[in-house]
């Protein structure tokens, strides 16, 4: 009985700060007005994704996919690994994360240059 | 006004989202036996330690079973570090310096970046070397080394890093990536196959190509990331 309850409170606890990252960076995205603010949107939206992708992954008692000393010992105990696939696929997800943001930055850096500003509300060329 | 709709409509997809995932139980074991290798997870679990002697599984198939998807990776980065440099390309006036930084770093940051920043190029260089044993590798390693880097040029406003060297250090770290892929598909089967001897698990050599595919993975995300971060830099606003 205990361990049922322990493994809803991980469940709501985890899920629902990775849907909860989701929702403030999709909130920032639509709300602010600063473009730098938009961009930290996005990353914050990867963050919660990621979380996701991994919990997802995770299996209960399991431990790190590497063979280690250790890791061997630990499977031969009977223990099991977590899944490898969405961790690879996470890791792929964060370095282009990474170029997102950069390519980002770079474009509002360029729009600040040419408009003396960085707030959407007051880049005129975007009204007609 | 807008602000009650935007919280309305996050509310249905946090909703939507919440309910869907609520089914997903957490913590369930969906590989089952990895001898039996019923899917994706337990095929490279179960072959992983015997097939190719690496410990670390993620290694494995970021780098052997999904490599080619890796190569992409990289050179995702490198359009990246291209495409920055063309967006933000300004011809300078005359007699205007590419200068990073204005104000001089205070004292306790340039002695303290002199004193850490050998210490995180080795660290970095360890992880992207024992990428295939412990937690880490190219990826990892490559960003630890960019960002002593980084440490550098915010604290000696006339620390250049030469974009000569960084593009041989990319070039050369990527040729060894495509060829050794290439080897790969002359001595074996397909692109990347592995053609060197696996060695035992756990040794620092072993595994055949992988960590030697990791080191010049490390070098080439170092050199791009570095690359990234001056272009940033060095775009300084004076007019």
């Amino acid at each position: 009985m205990s361990s049922i309850d322990y493994n809803q409170i991980m469940s709501i606890g985890i899920y629902g700060s990775a849907i909860g990252l989701i929702l403030i960076g999709l909130y920032a995205v639509l709300l602010k007005k600063h473009l730098t603010k938009i961009v930290i949107g996005l990353s914050i939206i990867d963050a919660g994704i990621h979380l996701l992708f991994v919990a997802i992954g995770y299996i209960d008692k399991g431990t790190a996919p590497i063979f280690s000393p250790k890791g061997i010992e630990m499977m031969a105990q009977g223990k099991t690994m977590v899944d490898p696939v969405p961790q690879a696929l996470v890791l792929t997800a964060i370095v282009i994360g990474f170029v997102v943001t950069a390519v980002a930055l770079s474009l509002v850096i360029r729009l600040y240059r040419h408009n003396k500003t960085a707030r959407i509300d007051q880049i005129k060329s975007l009204k007609w | 006004m807008k602000k009650i709709l935007v919280i309305f409509m996050l509310a249905v997809i946090g909703y939507s989202l919440g309910t869907s995932f609520s089914t997903i139980k957490f913590g369930e074991n969906r590989i089952g036996d990895p001898k039996e290798e019923k899917n994706v997870a337990a095929f490279y679990l179960n072959k992983t330690p015997d097939e190719l002697s690496v410990a670390n599984v993620i290694t494995a198939i970021v780098v052997n079973y999904r490599g080619f998807d890796t190569l992409g990776e990289v050179s995702v980065l490198f359009l990246a570090a291209t495409g920055l440099g063309s967006i933000l390309y300004r011809r300078r006036k005359k007699g205007e310096h590419p200068e990073v930084i204005t104000k001089p770093a205070s004292q306790l940051l340039q002695s303290g970046s002199k004193l850490i920043y050998p210490a995180i190029l080795v660290l970095g260089a360890y992880v992207f070397i024992h990428g295939h044993l412990t937690p880490g590798g190219g990826f990892q390693g490559g960003a630890i080394i960019a960002t002593g880097l980084l440490l550098m040029m915010m604290a000696y406003k006339d620390f250049e890093i030469r974009h000569n060297v960084l593009t041989w250090v990319e070039s050369i770290a990527g040729i060894t990536f495509v060829s050794l892929g290439l080897t790969g598909l002359v001595y074996g089967k397909s692109f990347l196959e592995n053609f060197l001897p696996t060695g035992n698990i756990n040794d620092v050599v072993s595994g055949g190509i992988i960590p030697i595919i990791y080191i010049a993975v490390g070098f080439k995300v170092a050199a791009e990331l570095a690359g990234v971060l001056e272009t940033l830099l060095s775009n300084k606003e004076n007019d």
